[in-house]
């Protein structure tokens, strides 16, 4: 009786495995298929060459319409663009611990040539395995970390969120807009203070209402914190959050959202009026075309709208003309030199944190910890 | 201020009901002496299956019959592994979490429409309409009540006859005896067996319910791990409701309620850190399950059914 309950479960076990096996080990197989894939290439020299190998380690699944959907968009990209030169793979849901590193390295012990991981906790074990594979390119997403063959690249998404920040100065009639903010972290708080400068420069009387939910991902808390913004008098919803949770809240409410990460109002509909988003495709076509033909050098990457990196979403139909006039007149001045975190920039009590004249050095802005006036709300210090 | 009460009133309920299906459901299961650990993965599994039958088919209430299958079929696996084949509970109970979690992201990406690359999440389906009780969901703070939809206004009924089946019928005393004392249940003539089976399934089709509430109802369409964590919570909840389900309500109800003050006190611009507001929900859960268990324990009731987690073999001594 025993033996038997052991054997029910072992199989309920593996398929259980089995089912959830969007997490692929192949490493088992592989290192016996290696030396054959060798011969055979010198046996036919005249072939063509093999592919070069992208492997994309993501922390969630393409499917959340938001972060990771948009790396994969990226990685779509690359795959039109190069054809036959190239083969891509990801895995999706890798936590961001010492977990990642084995699936680095199970990919670099398959032979891929350049790996891509897209979350900020990969860093530590990504140089890790970037020693110990010296001929394999590492490309890693938001850290400052490198290597002589590990680089790194982001978006100065805060320019994009600017941006929308005067879009929603424009449209709000209560004058409080709020925003639903995942961590208390740098690249948070900047997107945040970018929000608020932008609407404030359109609109000093505004608002903007905080709420801290302390996580990336959770469709029900993301929404409860919305609907707390919306019982509050706000009429725009805007996120650092990676659902669509928070803008469909605002749309059952009648109200209008900001979106983030990917092109919302695809998902929602008009009551999303912009987001502010990624594309990664331009980058990774870039970086990968240099790998291909071995010009490709460790870089430090932090690009902006310029770069296609970070790009607002088309508008929605609910936006008129003059606003719309009033957001390219601002994106003119950024790309001409007048960056979001140039002064006079006050904080929450009034006092002076960037001068008239002055602007943020990358540095200062990647260790922003406080909050622009017109934001209520508070960080821990 | 009594805006804010009616409004935290409204979303504490709206955000408790998936809560308190699936507490009554494992309430159930564990009463007759198996646990199951399978919450999260069933609740995400009906959750996925709910919004894809009730998106192809356009009618709402397919969608929960469908979610409730899922949930029954999932439980029937569980009660097959723990009941016939004595399986280890916690084993078995994990596996179907590790089946239900991975197997609602492959269908979240396979059972969507063509024109959206197949995938599931983004597509807006039928969902649960709130109904508004004339009168009285005019009346401040109470009427949160009455502005609810369907299953919140089924859960008013279902808690108290829920508890009233368990204490004061003959059947409820017969599920509590199996899972007290399995021997002296089958010395009675009840057959532990069968009742196992029964409420087990009865807890998944009840935990299928709240998956597919998330999903149908309160934050409708489906993402990728929609629940996050509640199937845990869920587990958690039965222990603080000491297994009963009227107590189930309460706790479910604090839980979701305390997010939704503390949210609001972020958002009037409230001094208190945001981080330690945050712990606010799982403090609280600690605070009063302490609170309760030092209470049941100078009353003597406290306990978890005796045979919990325990397969039962006639033969055995």
């Amino acid at each position: 009786m025993k033996f038997k309950a052991w054997i029910g479960l072992t199989l309920l076990l593996i398929v259980a495995i089995l089912v959830s096996g969007c997490t692929p080990e192949p490493e088992v197989e592989e290192p016996e298929i290696a030396p054959e894939t060798e011969a055979t290439e010198e046996e036919v020299a005249e072939e063509p060459t093999e592919p070069f190998r992208i492997a994309f380690v993501y922390i969630g699944p393409p499917g959340d319409l938001g972060w990771t959907f948009e790396h994969d968009r990226g990685r779509l990209m690359l795959e039109e663009e190069f054809g036959d030169l190239i083969e891509t793979t990801y895995i999706e849901n890798v936590e961001e611990g010492p977990d990642s590193a084995r699936i680095m390295r199970d990919y670099a012990q398959q032979g891929y040539d350049m790996i891509f991981a897209t979350s900020f906790g990969y860093m530590d074990h990504m140089a890790e395995v970037a020693a110990e594979f010296p001929d394999v390119i590492f490309e890693h997403c938001s850290g400052y970390k490198t290597a002589d063959n590990m680089a790194t690249y982001f978006g100065r998404i805060y320019q994009p969120r600017y941006l929308s920040g005067i879009v929603a100065g424009l449209m709000t009639e209560t004058n409080s807009i709020g925003y639903v903010a995942a961590m208390e972290i740098p690249e948070v708080i900047r997107g945040l203070n970018a929000f608020t400068l932008g609407v404030r420069s359109v609109n000093p009387e505004a608002e903007v209402r905080l709420v801290w939910t302390n996580t990336w991902y959770d469709p029900v808390l993301e929404r409860e914190a919305a609907v707390s913004l919306l019982d509050q008098g706000v009429d725009i919803i805007a996120q650092h959050q990676d659902t669509t949770e928070p803008q469909k809240a605002a749309q059952e409410r009648g109200m209008l959202s900001i979106g983030y990460d990917s092109d919302m109002g695809q998902f929602v509909g008009d009551s999303v009026l912009t987001s502010a988003m990624w594309n990664w495709g331009t980058y990774y076509i870039d970086t990968v075309g240099k790998a291909l033909d071995g010009t490709w050098e460790s870089h430090q990457f932090w690009g902006s709208m310029d770069d296609d990196i970070v790009m607002l979403a088309d508008f929605s139909g609910l936006v008129p003309q003059e606003v719309i006039d009033e957001v390219e007149a601002a994106k003119e001045r950024i790309l001409t030199g007048d960056d979001v975190f140039c002064g006079p920039i006050n904080n929450q009590n009034g006092q002076e944190m960037v001068a008239e004249g002055e602007c943020m050095s990358d540095s200062d802005m990647l260790n922003m910890s406080w909050l622009v006036e017109g934001v209520i709300g508070s960080v821990s210090q | 201020m009594i805006a804010l009460l009616t409004s935290i009133l409204a979303i504490t309920l709206r955000a408790g009901t998936s809560l308190v299906y699936a507490t009554m459901g494992e309430i159930y299961t564990e009463n007759s002496g198996v646990l199951n650990l399978g919450i999260e993965g069933m609740m995400l599994l009906s959750a996925v299956s709910g919004f894809a039958a009730a998106y192809y088919s356009g009618f709402v209430w397919v969608g929960f019959l469908i979610a409730m299958l899922v949930g029954g079929i999932l439980a029937a696996i569980h009660a097959f592994l723990s009941v016939t084949m004595r399986a280890n509970q916690v084993v078995s109970g994990l596996s179907i979490t590790l089946f239900g979690t991975g197997m609602a992201s492959f269908l979240g990406q396979r059972l969507g429409p063509e024109s959206n690359n197949y995938y599931l999440a983004g597509m807006v389906g039928p969902r649960l309409q709130t109904i508004s009780i004339p009168g009285l969901s005019q009346i401040p703070v109470i009427g949160a009540l009455f502005n609810q939809d369907i299953l919140t206004y089924i859960i008013y009924l279902l808690v108290p006859l829920a508890w009233f089946y368990l204490y004061k019928t003959r059947n409820g005393l017969n599920l509590r005896a199996v899972g007290e004392d399995p021997q002296t249940a089958d010395a009675m003539g009840i057959n532990v067996t069968r009742t196992r089976y029964i409420y087990t399934i009865i807890g998944g089709l009840l935990v299928g319910l709240g998956g597919a509430h998330l999903s149908l109802s309160y934050t409708p369409g489906w993402s990728e791990n929609i629940t996050g964590g509640r199937g845990w919570i869920v587990i958690a909840l039965v222990i603080f409701a000491m297994w009963n389900p009227g107590r189930a309500f309460l706790g479910a109800l604090i839980f979701g309620g305390i997010n939704a003050v503390q949210f609001r006190l972020q958002a009037s611009g409230t001094n208190i850190p945001a981080s330690f507001l945050n712990m606010m929900p799982y403090i609280m859960t600690v605070l009063v399950l302490v609170l309760i268990t030092w209470w049941e324990a100078l009353s003597k009731r406290i306990g978890a059914p005796a045979a919990l987690s325990t397969p039962y073999m006639r033969e055995d001594k």
